[in-house]
């Protein structure tokens, strides 16, 4: 069907950039060997600017995971790891990645080899033995940086105890690359990082802009460079542009969503294999997914970085990510969104992937419909494995929610 | 003016036809592999019935898992949607409803106007739903209506502590192995069901009175079940099954 010139508008003209810098990044990673660089897998949460500021190319696993979900993979890769006798329980980003290893099967051929694993508990604790295995698997040094997690406070003991590590986390480097760590460049890593940080907030805050410049599934785009390249000068250059494209359309007045009545916030990752159904589905409603917790994970805890001082400061701000604190401190950080970003309802993924973000969902929903007073909805899914969705069950769910939602109306007390 | 509403379900399809707010008359037919079809079949037969014509129908809305497939309706909306309708228009007291039916169980808080203010489903498994139910039937050769008579005979249910439709069946089949009487095995499957669903409803605010809906409500072992778990009695009319054909006829009123 050809498209209308309205639909042409809604497209990003960054995403072309967007793809061929992730292109040319998986190129880099996949001739590493040839170029004599390390690479190092690390974990998404983990702190990537040691490695950026040592030359060495971080590969993302969890990255991959979302590629074999967007790509449809990914049921079958996680009954291979099944095979192999890995729980259907298991993270299916780590059964993914496991399988992927040992058959060089996947998207674009499957992921460098490592030179080193990078591992940070920050985002779950199924990491720890799924860069175990990999270690084991690839006979590499596996650095474990271990962040407690933090209920309310990061308090004495345990601010010291993750500052440590960084010092152990350099020393790591140095000894698996052969040369010091320059702490000039990593000074100037961590300014970029933050830099582009920042930037990547300001994208996701155009959505506060009524109807909403982007969509959450526009941001599950985005995000890759973020999580991957962040501590570089590509992912500030991309970001400035981008949040110009995002200006540009706030004040052109290009909606993502045709009609833009309702505005949601999303919990959770995203269905990966699911994103233009899902998108589709809560369109045909008039309802944009506007923001989301997922996408700000990458720039939420930036108010603890000291920018003169990142390698100290980054002890608290990578401890302190969104997976890492205690249910009522998710709550408040939904609680701001759904006031920042002016939300008539919350979609929450219940994950069976993903137990550390699912955990909880029912006790948060409750306080928000408590202390915002706006409907939610829970979908039943799965990142990954296809095998775990049921589309006329979700279809009656959003229904029914968007529903619920149009016999409230819009937002009260918001002019429209 | 009269309305229709065609509730297509993963079993049956059910048709109510509404005229100034008084229920003319309802149908409920199996769904079969076709569901646009039953949904016709069954809205041709209860007009029929009615001595109607199609025509004089003003407006039709469809609901359940087929409301897509129903082609002459003017608008599909959710079951969620259509039983917090339908049990509001027969009692507007209700404050929760309890649907159960072939293949998922649902419960919904109504405000006092009648709109669903929260509601929650079943997650991807037959457990605590009329299939359940089905299959132990099968498993027990009993016919699935007797199945209610049946269990409030019991003294002493036995405890299916499955909740897996699968695994509750093996359970069920050593039970009969070991002897133990039927009506106390089809108690403790009442007690399965109705665990599985309360559980699911205490995510919910739930507030009295509390109606049950869907082909299991009736199913009066379940309902027993159900209210001692909820320590409060649940309403169950004579038009439990067709709750959500009604309804849609309800809503199909405001299409006007």
């Amino acid at each position: 069907m050809p498209q209308t010139g309205a639909e042409k508008k809604r497209k990003f003209r960054s995403a072309k950039r967007m793809r061929e810098i992730m292109t040319e990044y998986y190129i880099e990673a996949k001739t590493a060997d040839q170029t004599g660089k390390k690479v190092a897998w690390i974990t998404s949460g983990g702190p990537v600017e040691p490695l950026i500021a040592m030359d060495v190319i971080p590969v993302y696993p969890e990255n991959y995971g979302a590629m074999i979900g967007a790509s449809h993979m990914g049921s079958d890769l996680c009954a291979k790891a099944e095979a192999l006798g890995y729980s259907t329980d298991l993270c299916s980003y780590a059964r993914a990645d496991i399988a992927c290893a040992l058959e060089d099967g996947g998207p674009i051929g499957g992921l460098p080899k490592p030179d080193m694993l990078v591992c940070c508990n920050n985002i779950c604790g199924t990491v720890m033995k799924w860069y175990e295995i990999q270690a084991r698997l690839f006979d590499v040094p596996l650095f474990i940086f271990d962040t407690p997690f933090c209920h309310v406070d990061f308090a004495g003991e345990a601010r010291r105890y993750v500052r440590t590590q960084i010092d152990e986390y350099i020393g790591f480097l140095e000894g698996v690359c052969g040369k010091k760590f320059d702490i000039d460049r990593s000074r100037e890593v961590g300014r970029l990082s933050l830099k582009g940080q920042r930037l990547w907030q300001e994208v996701l805050d155009a959505a506060a802009h009524r109807p909403s410049p982007m969509t959450a599934f526009d941001a599950f785009f985005f995000l890759a460079l973020i999580v991957t390249l962040r501590g570089t000068t590509k992912v500030v250059d991309f970001y400035t542009e981008l949040l110009e494209e995002m200006k540009e359309r706030v004040s052109q007045g290009i909606s993502a969503v045709e009609n833009e009545r309702y505005r949601l916030l999303w919990d959770n990752l995203p269905v990966w294999y699911r994103l233009k159904w899902l998108s589709d589905t809560f369109a045909a409603h008039g309802a944009c997914l506007v923001a989301d917790t997922y996408t700000t994970a990458w720039c939420g805890s930036m108010k603890y970085i000291d920018e003169n001082n990142f390698i100290d400061s980054m002890a608290e701000a990578y401890t302190r990510i969104y997976l890492n604190i205690g249910v009522d401190e998710m709550a408040k950080t939904i609680f701001e969104m759904i006031d920042k970003y002016e939300v008539d309802g919350l979609v929450m993924h219940s994950n069976r992937s993903c137990k550390p973000y699912s955990f909880g969902q029912y006790d948060i929903m409750r306080m928000v419909q408590e202390k915002k007073g706006i409907p939610c909805m829970m979908l039943e899914s799965h990142m990954v494995d296809e095998r775990s969705f049921s589309e006329s069950q979700a279809l009656t769910r959003i229904d029914a929610f968007m529903e619920v939602i149009s016999q409230r109306g819009p937002r009260a007390g918001i002019a429209r | 003016m009269k309305t229709a509403g065609i509730d297509i379900g993963s079993i049956t399809a059910k048709a109510a036809v509404l005229e100034d707010g008084v229920i003319l008359g309802t149908r409920v037919g199996f769904t079969g592999y076709n569901a646009g079809m039953a949904g016709r079949k069954v809205f041709e037969e209860l007009t029929g019935e009615l001595g109607l014509e199609a025509s004089s129908i003003a407006w039709i809305v469809s609901t359940g898992y087929g409301r897509n497939s129903v082609e002459f309706a003017h608008k599909s909306m959710t079951e969620i949607i259509c039983h917090g309708a339908g049990a509001h228009f027969l009692d507007p007291q209700v404050r929760t409803v309890v649907d159960v039916g072939g293949q998922d169980s649902k419960a919904l808080i109504l405000d006092e106007s009648g709109k669903v203010t929260d509601f929650v489903m079943n997650d991807k498994c037959a457990a605590g739903t009329g299939r359940f139910l089905e299959v132990m039937a099968r498993a027990l050769e009993v016919n699935l209506d007797d199945f209610g008579e049946i269990s409030l005979r019991s003294e002493n249910p036995a405890k299916i502590s499955s909740i897996c439709t699968v695994f509750a069946e093996s359970e069920v089949i050593s039970l009969i192995s070991r002897g133990e009487q039927r009506e106390n095995i089809i108690a403790g499957i009442h007690d399965s069901v109705a665990s599985r669903v309360y559980a699911m409803a205490q995510r919910l605010a739930v507030k009295a009175p509390i109606m049950m809906t869907g082909g299991v409500a009736r199913n009066i072992g379940v309902v027993r079940a159900l209210e001692k778990r909820f320590g409060s009695p649940i309403e169950v009319t004579g038009h439990a099954q067709v709750n959500g054909a009604i309804g849609a006829a309800v809503l199909a009123c405001s299409l006007r």
